[in-house]
């Protein structure tokens, strides 16, 4: 199911046929899909959908057990490294380390990731998230909203192409993650990335993403633009549309449209 | 694509220094772990230097009388031990840190990441050895560093062993989470009986001379023995430990792999837990 015009050779994230089995679990099943360059995508589905095994490939972090996974035209995992400092991604599954300074942090992913002026760029990033006031506040410290926003700086520190989130506002108040949203929105713009979103916040993917990848165990579900399902499962939210494919209601009242 | 990003560099002692960066950060944050490295140290060469004190005061052979050889001896075993260690626990450090998902995501190789953490086991080791061996001077009048080329020669060969066993213990935990954690604190201990830390090789019974003869260590403290009771460098006993250690290093960075590549099949790189 690829995205209307958009060959998977010329996408920055293209899978084809990927299936990954944990022994005797069918994690994901046997899924193809790829994402238009600069747009914004969600893979969206109840827990153990296949989403997180699904990231984890794309960044190169599991190995398929069969199909493949190309990304900015690299195989994952095995050419990962031509790629990986054009990538990043945020993750509630990850911390940064506690007792070292925001600032710290960021020095020490600023390296890793090859920036050239990483000073320069931590004030960019200091400036464009409000850190300023806990810049130098050890990230053990910071509350889980402040915590956050460090993350996701962090996902920044190299500009990536490709922008991987895996519930970027979760623990956010709502203004904050709405003013994350906005900078997310800004850098996609502004820099013409390609982000690949896993999210439960219904009104966060609605916002951010011009298409929506239903999976359900291990499988695409459906595939379109939020707007579109929302019209074709005669809901009027995207996350009446997610009940109705949790729940397997959705397929019915779609096969009788 | 119109975003221009850092060129990709195939190996980068940038990133090596990036991760000694970070652990300089959090040594330097954290005064408990300071006193860490050298508290152990200091309180071994204590204990078996004033046992060596008293065993020389009513013992006959030269062995024990020869000036040091206990405190020689553990302040070696401590280079061998924390060698590991200091490795291990910069490892441990990412997985309790839940930052090992950042580091794997990141462009780290794989090989930047083991030369960063065999600099850092040095760093730490001379953190806690370096005070411990003036306090032998001060304590027992006992001169670590009069030993001279040979005591590099002894270092070198300590710590290669060290970084090997390290390097295996880190596919371990890689694979198996941090229910494999006691490993990296007790691994080492399996070769102390075996090394001949303390006493002469001939002490144990003909069988296990021929287990004892294959690790690398061995011929670092029979080395240590030959030269402080007979006043000789013997360099055969070197060049064998550097040619055992040059196929274990070899070995532990090829099971190392073979774990990476284990736990990217498994999908354990993002969990940190038991």
């Amino acid at each position: 199911m690829l995205a209307p015009g958009h060959s998977p050779s010329h996408s920055p994230i293209a899978i084809d046929r990927l299936v990954k089995r944990y022994k005797a679990v069918t994690a994901v099943d046997g899924i193809s899909f790829s994402i238009a360059a600069g747009s914004c995508a969600a893979l969206l589905g109840g827990n153990g959908a296949g989403k997180t095994t699904t990231i984890s490939t794309i960044m190169g972090l599991v190995e398929p057990t069969s199909g493949s996974v190309t990304v900015l035209g690299a195989k994952m995992p095995d050419q990962r490294h031509r790629v990986l400092h054009r990538m990043n991604f945020e993750s509630p599954y990850v911390n940064m380390p506690m007792r070292l300074t925001v600032r710290q942090n960021l020095n020490v992913f600023g390296m890793l990731y090859g920036c050239d002026d990483v000073a320069g760029r931590i004030r960019a990033l200091s400036d464009e998230f409000d850190m300023g006031e806990f810049i130098d506040r050890q990230t053990g410290k910071l509350s889980a909203g402040q915590k956050t926003r460090v993350a996701v700086a962090k996902s920044l520190i190299n500009q990536p192409e490709i922008l991987l989130l895996d519930e970027p506002t979760a623990s956010l108040d709502p203004d904050t993650a709405d003013w994350v949203r906005g900078r997310l929105e800004h850098y996609r713009r502004e820099r013409g990335a390609t982000i690949l979103l896993a999210s439960h916040n219904m009104n966060e993917v609605e916002r951010l993403c011009d298409r929506v990848i239903m999976l359900k165990r291990g499988r695409i579900e459906d595939d379109d633009t939020p707007a579109g399902l929302i019209a074709r499962y005669g809901r009027s939210n995207l996350e009446e549309v997610f009940l109705d494919i949790a729940r397997g209601t959705g397929e019915a009242r779609e096969a009788a449209q | 694509m119109s975003v221009q990003s850092p060129a990709y560099v195939a190996i980068s002692p940038r990133r090596v220094f990036a991760m000694l960066l970070r652990h300089w950060y959090l040594m330097v944050s954290s005064w408990p772990r300071l006193l860490d490295l050298m508290y152990w140290p200091a309180v071994q060469m204590l204990m078996w230097g004033f046992l060596q004190v008293y065993i020389s005061q009513n013992a006959g052979s030269p062995f024990m009388r020869a000036a040091g050889t206990f405190i020689a001896a553990v302040m070696l075993w401590d280079v061998l031990f924390r060698g590991q260690l200091g490795f291990s626990i910069s490892f441990l450090e990412e997985m309790y840190a839940r930052n090992m998902g950042n580091l794997m995501m990141s462009p780290l190789r794989p090989i930047e990441f083991v030369v960063a953490l065999m600099i850092q086991s040095i760093i730490r080791l001379s953190v806690g050895m370096v005070p411990v061996s003036f306090l032998a001077i001060w304590f027992f009048d006992y001169n670590l560093w009069t030993m001279g080329l040979a005591l590099a020669v002894f270092f070198l060969n300590l710590l290669l062993t060290s970084w090997a066993i390290g390097i295996v213990v880190s596919g371990i935990l890689l694979r198996h989470g941090l229910g494999a954690e006691n490993m990296a604190w007790g691994f080492m201990f399996l070769m102390l009986p075996f090394t001949c830390v303390y006493y002469p090789v001939s002490v144990l019974p003909s069988w296990l001379q021929v287990f004892a003869w294959a690790l690398p260590p061995t011929y670092v403290f029979e080395g240590m023995r030959a030269l402080l009771v007979d006043h000789v460098f013997r360099a055969d006993l070197m060049l064998q430990a550097f040619a055992l250690n040059a196929v274990i290093f070899a070995a532990g960075v090829t099971i190392f792999l073979v774990l990476l590549r284990s736990a990217r099949r498994e999908g354990t790189l993002l969990q940190g837990g038991d």
